[in-house]
């Protein structure tokens, strides 16, 4: 594979960002695959560790791309296929009255100024094809109703742009009838898909979790000895510990959270929390390494694949037999867990309606797919008064709370992380109201971007949200960003580096971890990172 | 899941909104415009039937041929109007118009209720016009 | 290019009645037959199109969240933002049917000079579309009166309303005013935003010139070129009451007004107006995030490959063995099979 392209230099990528649209009309202005804007092509062994169609080696810079002899014919078969499939396709191929609110609204477009990331550019890439092949209007009248052929520079141009959004629905709040472009963005990868254009980035994590349980291709032993190397930091810093169980049958609670939190810095923080809460609560629960994975990169290649991927979780509980399953923080795994697993895999019958073991609360607005986000688990504990925390560990953080867009238009997870967040950190300042909760911005990576190849779109995506974090940097000295999303710190962490290096990123649960006074721990020195707490130490030298 | 009912009955309630003028009007096939009746004494001596201005412009027009009468009597105090057949003619609703039109009720109400006008003529002419009604 | 499209498209719209109803005198033509058939269409299409919507399943409850889920009962639900219930989701409906809620969010995004960017209440777009939209309805109902007889109550009392400035004789409608205003500032957006010009299409102008030739065409009528009311409402009463007469001497600029009004009926619904049906059946808005608690069935959920535990433990069986983690199967007496296998490159 070739060399990956560098980004150009923050202020040189900010200034080059302009919103005035090209004098050639979008339809007649082709698709530059311009290097450090677009994923690598799946090598075809992922492809074919899933038994999806086509696989080749093929890259998205090539003339040729290698397409199947009736490729059209495919696509084609494949819109109508799902045209009758899902009603969001087919009425919002229907209904758009291009009345631009939602253009500004893309944090990829406005990072980038590229018009085709405006969201209504990006679902008119594909309307324009549907009105050619699926309305009248089109058929007679062309491109005097808005439609055009079919052909492979259409294919690449979706292929472009499809894989540069994050599906975040940001557009979607703001959008009159509520178009979600990332349903459009959905099924162009679907259709993509169909063709065995896949990316790199998203076929490996796909075909590792199919086999091996999660994306990162973490086998059984390996989950076991990472976690065990976090219990010996976790001793290292509190002297308690920790015996964390595996597979084990019998069980309460069964713990999924996305692999990203068992490798790979700040994720493994955010674990370390896990673990550090989940002991001093005396929690009956266990991890699995067959279900070790929450996220699920199948969302971003089809229905299907997600479908496929997502089987594990409820599969592994009914197994080991628990009575209900608890989250840990990632974005869209909790798009997927709220919004599809249920429809999928359930209603889980052989589960109990989640219930606290230690405050007795029952989790009513999870009583039919009995998943519990630990947020909203730990939220309930410090409202119950269940543990005892010492926010001032956290002292030396100025935090601010990314919402990631997943948990917050999919799902509507605002105060939960907000509550824990003021429990356990003394310094937490919002960021302008225009880019949190409901109208927060993406990381920028979401959705399988999070590649290195494509570095310099990633770091244009996250513009919006890097803006903000350095105002409240700016204004507050902000220098922490916490959130809820394994995506988010993995991602967000280079993204900071990039546009706001004085910030760095967490985990909530890391923060807990933190604060959270554990029976019979010694007097804590070090925070998670095993980083000296700078309180403590000028005490020391004064005693 | 389909939502099948309540689309169905979004459907009825936009059809009973939107054929409302439809099926409201059943059985009302019969519905006659209004005649003006010219049926007054002064009209029937009259030898020459004709008004201040043809026939079909003042069924359009008359209430922009009265609105200009009351500008130009009111407002610039002129009481002559000449008309298109070069005849002066003298500005007053109840001394021109009325003189002829006595039957308010058959030749002004019928027709503004038919298409739903409600001129303020009579807002200040009402008392004069009440007593060639009473008559 | 569009736009110019469109409004000779408009004009070729106001040229058919023009020669057709005005020169060739086929009033029953334009009159009867054409307002007849465009209801008819509009109906009927409209109709299609929302059947053939409702015909496609919701396979996923995927509301747009904006606010605060229903969660633990200590923390405040946003029942408009994320509607638990059905009557929460009726009135996120009628907010957004009713007042465009979603467009009242709207921002603009700017670029500083320091290379920022900042976000700023925009409220225009909102204004402009409601003017446009109430001001229709209005100028709609009030069309009432010539097609019922009496002219109900209501239509008497919204028309003393609109007529309120009492300036001209007959008293000039508001509405009409503010239609073809609003309609021109949507247009006028789309010629001076350059985002919003780039992303216009011929199908985008087009009703806006209708509308506009329709509203200009209406007042023009009532107000300049007046028509014999009496002889017009014969005829759209005779319409409304399946009796068609048409009068004679009704002036041509009536009926370039009812064509203008019978191309809009008929290409409502196989345009992008069908957004009128539409908005009531957007998934993103008409669902509750109750999906926790609810179960949501999708009629075309078929089975699927996956990847068992027994194949999964059957493939790491003695390496689980090995640390220790518990196994559904213990080992058969020949041990490893498989001597390697191969560790992928760690992801993220």
């Amino acid at each position: 594979m070739s060399k990956q392209a560098k980004p150009p230099k923050p202020d040189e990528l900010a200034k080059s960002i302009d919103y005035k649209p090209p004098k050639t009309n979008w339809m007649e202005t082709p698709v530059e695959f311009k290097p450090g804007t677009y994923c690598y092509g799946a090598r075809p062994k992922y492809l074919e560790a899933v038994e999806m169609p086509n696989p080749r080696e093929w890259s998205p810079a090539d003339e040729d791309w290698k397409l199947p002899e009736n490729w059209k014919e495919i696509v084609l078969e494949g819109m109508q296929d799902r045209l009758g499939k899902y009603r969001s396709y087919k009425l919002f191929m229907d209904i758009c009255v291009r009345c631009g609110a939602c253009a500004d609204k893309c944090h990829f477009f406005i990072g980038s100024g590229d018009p085709k990331n405006m969201p209504v550019l990006r679902a008119e890439l594909m309307r324009s094809v549907y009105r050619k092949y699926f309305t009248t209007g089109g058929k007679f009248f062309g491109k005097a109703a808005g439609a055009r052929e079919l052909t492979e520079d259409v294919i690449k141009e979706w292929w472009y742009y499809y894989y540069q959004c994050t599906e975040c629905r940001r557009c979607s709040v703001f959008c009159p009838y509520g178009i979600d472009t990332a349903e459009i963005t959905i099924m162009g990868r679907e259709l993509t898909n169909l063709l065995g254009l896949q990316t790199d980035w998203i076929g490996g994590p796909v075909a590792n979790c199919y086999h091996k349980g999660n994306h990162l291709g973490l086998e059984p032993h390996t989950i076991q000895s990472n976690i065990e190397m976090m219990c010996d930091d976790i001793e290292e810093i509190t002297g308690i510990r920790i015996e964390p169980t595996f597979n084990r049958k019998g069980a309460e609670i069964l713990f999924v959270t996305p692999s990203g939190d068992l490798f790979g810095l700040p994720g493994v923080y955010t674990c370390m929390g896990y673990l550090m809460l989940f002991h001093e609560l005396g929690l009956d629960y266990t991890w699995s390494t067959y279900a070790s994975e929450g996220g699920n990169f199948g969302f971003f290649t089809s229905n299907e694949m997600a479908k496929k991927l997502h089987y594990k979780i409820y599969a592994e509980a009914k197994r080991l037999g628990v009575k209900w399953i608890l989250g840990g923080e990632c974005g869209h795994m909790w798009r997927l867990v709220h919004q599809y697993l249920n429809t999928w895999w359930g209603p889980p019958d052989f589960l109990e309606v989640p219930k606290s073991p230690i405050t007795g609360t029952v989790f009513e607005h999870a009583k039919s797919t009995k998943m519990v986000h630990v947020a909203e688990f730990t939220a309930d504990l410090i409202r119950h008064g269940k543990i005892k925390l010492d926010p001032s560990r956290n002292d030396h953080l100025k935090v601010t709370f990314h919402d990631s867009c997943n948990t917050s238009r999919g799902m509507g997870i605002f105060e939960e992380p907000r509550y824990v967040l003021k429990h356990v950190v003394n310094h937490f300042y919002e960021m302008p109201e225009n880019t949190i909760r409901e109208k927060t911005f993406c990381c920028g990576s979401g959705s399988g971007l999070n590649a290195g190849e494509n570095m310099e779109l990633r770091m244009r995506g996250g513009f919006p949200r890097a803006n903000a974090v350095r105002y409240v940097n700016e204004k507050y000295g902000v220098n922490m960003l916490a959130n809820i999303c394994a995506i988010d710190r993995a991602a967000l962490t280079t993204l900071m580096q990039y546009w706001v290096p004085e910030v760095d990123v967490c985990g909530l649960h890391e923060l807990v971890g933190n604060a959270l006074v554990m029976t019979g721990e010694k007097k804590r020195t070090m925070d998670l990172r095993l980083e000296p707490l700078p309180g403590v130490e000028e005490e020391e030298e004064e005693e | 899941m389909y939502d099948g009912g309540k689309i169905i009955a979004g459907i009825i309630i936009f059809l009973a909104f939107a054929t409302f003028p439809f099926y409201s009007n059943i059985g009302k096939a019969d519905i006659k415009p209004p005649k003006p009746s010219l049926d007054t004494p002064v009209i029937k001596e009259l030898a020459v039937k004709k008004c201040v201005e043809p026939k079909e412009y003042m069924r359009a027009n008359h209430m922009q041929l009265l609105i200009d009468w009351r500008d130009a009597a009111l407002r610039e105090g002129k009481r002559i109007y000449i008309n298109s057949r070069g005849e002066e003619v003298f500005i007053s609703l109840q001394n021109t118009c009325m003189k002829c039109h006595s039957n308010k009720k058959k030749f002004c109400d019928e027709c503004h209720s038919y298409a739903n006008v409600d001129p303020y003529c009579w807002d200040c002419h009402f008392a004069k016009a009440k007593q060639e009604e009473q008559r | 290019m569009g736009a110019l499209f469109s409004f000779g498209a408009v004009v070729v719209l106001l040229l058919i009645p023009a020669i057709g109803a005005g020169a060739l005198k086929m009033h029953s033509l334009f009159g009867v037959v054409i307002p007849y058939l465009a209801v008819v269409i509009f109906l009927g299409g409209l109709i299609y199109r929302v059947v053939g919507w409702g015909k496609v399943p919701v396979p996923f409850k995927i509301p747009t969240t904006c606010g605060q889920q229903k969660s633990l009962p200590w923390i405040k639900h946003s029942k408009l933002e994320s509607p638990a219930t059905s009557w929460e989701v009726a009135a996120r409906m009628f907010l957004e049917v009713v007042l465009f809620r979603s467009l009242f969010r709207n921002l603009r995004t700017e670029k500083t000079p320091a290379d920022r960017v900042v976000y700023a209440s925009s409220k225009w777009l909102w204004l402009g579309g409601i003017a446009f939209h109430y001001s229709f309805l209005i100028v709609f109902i009030r069309h009432l009166r010539f097609f019922k007889h009496p002219t109900p109550k209501f239509v008497s009392i919204i028309e003393s309303f609109d007529g309120f400035l009492q300036i001209g004789s007959p008293h000039l409608f508001v509405t009409g005013l503010v239609l073809f205003g609003a309609a021109f500032y949507l247009f006028l957006r789309r010629v001076f935003v350059p985002a919003v010009r780039y992303i216009s299409l011929p199908a985008d102008y087009f009703p806006l010139f209708l509308i506009m030739a329709i509203a200009g065409t209406g007042m023009l009528m009532r107000y300049f070129w007046k028509v014999d009311i009496i002889k017009v409402k014969e005829l759209t009463l005779g319409l409304a009451t399946f009796n068609p007469t048409v009068p004679d001497g009704i002036g041509v600029i009536f009926y370039i007004h009812l064509f203008l009004v019978s191309a809009l009926f008929a290409y409502f619904p196989f345009s992008k107006l069908v957004h009128l049906g539409g908005v009531f059946l957007s998934p993103t808005r008409n669902l509750a995030n109750n999906s926790r608690m609810v179960y949501h069935p999708n009629p075309w959920n078929y089975p699927v490959k996956v990847h068992t535990y027994e194949e999964y433990e059957e493939e790491f069986r003695d390496k689980m063995i090995a640390v220790g983690i518990p196994v559904e199967k213990e080992p058969p007496k020949e041990e490893e099979e498989k001597a390697e296998t191969e560790e992928t490159e760690g992801k993220e």
